[in-house]
């Protein structure tokens, strides 16, 4: 582990069984090094392993071979120093989003000061303020986002693993929730570094957010290459339309794409 | 946490919040095959006369033993002494069958430990219990709440197990990564997400309570509604029958459309459709 890697997976392969008893290689002797507050992509076809790995990294499962590490200690579950951002938002339907935001603060042991402060700075941060007593049910998917988002950054963790969190929503909502996204990420950086691990299988996507981009191929999942993204930021919503962007995103774009020719001539 | 088939009741949905906007005709409708069945019963009563007395009584001699058994207080005794065993025996339900099921939907082994078990008393109807529970408890109070706690049980322990069964696995995993450890996701993860279906369970629970205990009461009390049902039949008083079983019609009603407002008061986020 060389200095200032926050996330390491070495040599780590996972091996699913079908109930059809069929068995999967989810991911083949996988190696990756994360620095520490990074912001790292993964982009790759379903089936690549991307999420498998960043649940590996959650802790969620358990891999078939290798090891997972974090600070250098191997990762055994899931803990609150590493959040987690799900797709389909997964907020507690029975807490208001008050009530969501306060609920890992509780889990580790805030004072109940502690708790209302922090709620009340996330819901701030995220821009979710007069949203406090409303439920889950009566937030729109980018508002459900958004309080999934200050839930996670309400446990201070050090660790942001995001699954597909933007994929639900609409085209405009996408992009608009990508750039508060970068706004939040750095705002709750300012106190300590957040390495963040995000899985999308949109190119343009992750390389707006990203430091680099982890391209993966599936049947077996692996790393077929990692880009550089080299924009300065802050980042603002033009760099969409950079060429430089749009080159970069050609780049990644034949990568993905040229892996697949290949697979359908062995076909 | 989607509305599976097996046990869970219709939804929100249904019919009982939106009759609060229902048009005159939607009620009138309803009242339609009630008013055509008493007018049936008068005629074959009086006009024709089709059948004696102990058979089939006038509507107007059920309303005068009606009256005359709530004014001498005879029927409130007896729907006290059978709420009250109903009341009992679904408490001992909920307060079994809950921990119970969660234990058993959660774990392998404790499924494993009293699945079996379990599956070989359930299908025992609860009436054939009565010869064995009097024998045990005696005539009286102790026979039926034990009779009646056999049927609400397994009502509510099957919807406890089919819940936790359902609860959402993202929902664990998220409580989890937010450093939750295991008391606070059965706590607060798990109990809540299976409230819905310990409702619906409970509702079921005081149905069949209703079915099993009337028929106990038949043999083995000496009050409640199912005692009064038995009593005057065996002396022919037929009105006082059907007085019986319309009063647990009445308070069966009452009960589910009370656990329905209880339930769409207390679990909110369930009227907009389960988990976000």
């Amino acid at each position: 582990m060389s200095a200032g890697t926050k996330i390491s997976v070495r040599g780590v392969s996972k091996l699913f069984r079908t109930a059809g008893g069929e068995e999967v290689l989810a991911l083949d002797r996988t190696d990756l090094e994360i620095r520490n507050g990074e912001f790292v992509s993964i982009v790759g076809p379903s089936g690549c392993g991307k999420s498998t790995l960043l649940n590996l990294i959650a802790g969620f499962e358990q891999p078939t071979d290798g090891r997972v590490e974090v600070d250098g200690r191997r990762i055994e579950r899931p803990g609150a120093d590493r959040g987690v951002v799900f797709q389909n938002y997964a907020l507690f339907p029975w807490l208001s989003v008050a009530q969501n935001i306060a609920f890992g603060p509780r889990s580790i042991g805030c004072t109940p000061r502690e708790v209302r402060e922090r709620v009340a700075r996330c819901i701030s941060l995220v821009k979710l303020d007069g949203f406090d007593a409303k439920y889950p049910h009566e937030l729109s998917g980018g508002l459900s986002q958004r309080c999934a988002l200050a839930r996670c950054i309400a446990n201070d963790p050090d660790v942001m693993l995001m699954d597909e969190p933007l994929a639900a929503l609409d085209a405009f909502t996408r992009e608009t929730l990508q750039d508060e996204l970068l706004r939040i990420w750095s705002e709750a950086s300012h106190q300590r570094s957040k390495t963040v691990v995000y899985v999308t299988h949109a190119i343009d996507e992750a390389l707006f957010l990203s430091d680099r981009v982890v391209v993966m191929q599936p049947r077996p999942g692996r790393v077929l290459d990692i880009v550089d993204v080299p924009f300065a930021r802050p980042r603002a919503g033009e760099m969409r339309l950079q060429p430089d962007f749009h080159a970069l995103q050609a780049k990644v774009w034949r990568l993905l794409n040229q892996k697949t020719e290949e697979e359908q001539r062995r076909q | 946490m989607a509305e599976d088939a097996e046990t869970a009741a219709p939804g929100p949905t249904g019919s009982a919040p939106s009759s609060a906007t229902a048009p005159l005709s939607r009620y009138l409708l309803r009242l339609c095959i009630p008013a055509v069945l008493i007018l049936a019963w008068i005629l074959a009563t009086t006009t024709f006369q089709l059948f004696p007395k102990a058979l089939l009584p006038a509507p107007w001699d059920v309303v005068r033993s009606a009256v005359r058994l709530i004014e001498t207080g005879e029927l409130l005794e007896h729907v006290l002494a059978s709420l009250e065993r109903i009341l009992y025996a679904n408490l001992l339900a909920l307060g079994l069958g809950v921990p119970l099921g969660l234990a058993m939907g959660m774990s392998r082994t404790f499924e494993n430990l009293l699945g079996g078990m379990l599956s070989i008393f359930r299908p025992i109807p609860p009436l054939a219990w009565v010869p064995l529970a009097i024998l045990w408890f005696g005539i009286g109070t102790l026979s039926i709440v034990f009779i009646t706690f056999l049927a609400a049980f397994f009502a509510v322990l099957l919807n406890t197990i089919a819940g936790t069964r359902a609860v959402d696995q993202r929902l664990v995993r998220a409580a989890a990564s937010l450093g939750a450890g295991r008391r606070r996701i059965v706590l607060n993860v798990v109990l809540p997400s299976v409230l819905p279906y310990i409702f619906t369970g409970a509702r079921i629970a005081v149905g069949v309570s209703w079915m099993s205990i009337v028929a106990a009461e038949l043999i083995a009390a000496s009050n409640g509604l199912g005692y009064m049902i038995s009593f005057y039949r065996e002396v022919l008083r037929t009105d006082v029958v059907i007085v019986g079983m319309l009063t647990i019609g009445v308070i069966g009603l009452m009960m589910d459309l009370g656990s329905r407002w209880l339930e769409n008061r207390l679990l909110p986020w369930r009227q907009h459709g389960g988990v976000a």
